[in-house]
């Protein structure tokens, strides 16, 4: 789920000088809202130990009283890490727009277009209810098909609450492996739905048509304007997805203190059929990942292989049943037939690499 | 005065559309507001990323629900 940022207006009246340098106040109050969000975090700990064991005089050790210590620690490491990043990325993105990247990606050559266009998914502002004008804008401006596809699948599977939440409750190693893995998966299903040569697989209106987007004007912001964005980001993200991610760690918790442990070794190892079950099972469930991390970590506390897994995750965040359907009114089934079995199959192949060597 | 917002019909669209009724008449100008939400014809206005805002074939913007305040400046207000 990519969310759509306001970062797009086309404002008329803008001069074509660049932005005015950052005013005093704005950077006082920038470095000031930073010290306080880092004295703060350091202090979580602490906090949910007093909490947990002194407040509500739970015991240390007990069930109930790492639970309870899991929650208020996991929480708001969680939600203050999301807010930060949430609002730098907000800020980030106030620099690209769909049209400015179309720009760049119009022309390129295949093998360079899809790693650019896998990046440009990450850093791209837009709702995930515009793939499809979105991918129309590109096709008919030149962007190559695999090109065009690269940047459809990295836009919803590198987003920036995923790797929040893998940071936060996985660590750092995850989160990396799960970034690198869906872009190398975005760049090579992207460079093989070009190689295979389907542009007569777009539905025909689409290729009939033609159209000039030239006459919508290129914005300058201000700084004051793009920290702004940064600040709707977190209104419009963290305010949506808060409280799944309360409900995914108290559930969380709940796992962790309750379920025995190798569970979901029996379903969700690493056997041979397990990756591609995550998978299959994953495409039809539409969540965010706000909603599914959460799920995730408790599953392998439990047992889980981290391929198997992974590949769960990404199943259901870049395959959508939703959005498959969408993309019917611009694709002839042959090239949604094909833009499913590639990117299920990069998506098994991470499973099972990680399920190896892991 | 003719307004169109276009959008496939995603909660963000709707607001959009919310928004431009609600400064029409606070306006209180003769406007027609239409919600196009036909990818074809979103198309055909060069516009891919939504929602976004036409006045009288005009592209007001893009991939954003519009302030009031701005909404109320396009229609004159």
């Amino acid at each position: 789920m990519q969310p759509a940022n306001p970062a797009n207006m086309p404002n008329p009246a803008a001069s074509p000088q660049p932005a005015p340098p950052l005013a005093a106040s704005i950077k006082f109050k920038l470095l000031a809202g930073l010290g306080l969000w880092f004295a703060l975090y350091w202090q979580l700990q602490g906090l949910a130990g007093y909490l947990a064991f002194s407040l509500f005089g739970l015991t240390p050790g007990s069930r109930l009283g790492e639970a309870t210590l899991f929650f208020f620690y996991d929480t708001p490491k969680v939600l203050m890490l999301l807010t930060l990043i949430v609002y730098g990325v907000g800020v980030l993105r106030s620099f690209f727009t769909p049209e400015r990247t179309r720009k760049i990606l119009a022309g390129k050559r295949e093998s360079v277009g899809n790693v650019l266009a896998a990046l440009l998914g990450i850093v791209t502002p837009f709702c995930s209810c515009s793939a499809v004008p979105l991918f129309i804008g590109f096709v008919t401006a030149g962007v190559p098909l695999g090109v065009t596809f690269s940047f459809l699948i990295s836009a919803p599977m590198v987003n920036e609450v995923a790797l929040v939440l893998l940071y936060g409750l996985l660590g750092w190693k995850v989160a990396a492996l799960y970034l690198g893995t869906g872009l190398v998966i975005a760049i090579l299903a992207g460079w093989t739905i070009g190689r295979l040569g389907m542009e007569e697989h777009i539905e025909d209106w689409v290729r009939e048509m033609h159209v000039n987007a030239s006459d919508i004007p290129d914005q300058n912001l201000t700084w004051t304007e793009r920290f702004g964005h940064g600040k709707t980001a977190v209104r419009e993200i963290v305010g949506k997805v808060w409280i799944y991610v309360v409900l995914g760690i108290a559930v969380g918790a709940g796992i962790h203190g309750y379920v025995p442990e190798g569970l979901m070794a029996s379903i969700m190892g690493k056997q041979w059929w397990a990756v591609p079950a995550a998978v299959l099972v994953g495409i039809p469930m539409y969540s965010n990942a706000a909603g599914i991390v959460p799920v995730v970590e408790a599953l392998l506390g439990k047992g889980a292989a981290l391929g198997t897994v992974l590949a769960f995750m990404m199943a259901v965040i870049a395959l959508s049943l939703p959005e498959t359907v969408i993309l019917r009114k611009v694709l002839k089934p042959r090239l949604i037939a094909v833009f499913l079995g590639v990117v299920g199959a990069g998506i098994m192949l991470v499973g099972y690499l990680f399920n190896i060597i892991i | 005065m003719e307004i169109k917002v276009l959008g496939p019909g995603c909660a963000k669209c709707g607001e959009a559309e919310k928004i431009m009724r609600a400064a029409v008449e606070e306006a209180g100008v003769a406007a027609t507001i239409e919600k196009v939400s036909d990818f074809q014809q979103i198309a055909k206005f060069g516009v891919f990323s939504t929602p976004a805002v036409v006045i009288d074939g005009q592209i007001k913007c893009v991939g954003k629900v519009p302030g009031k305040s701005e909404a109320l400046a396009w229609l004159g207000r």
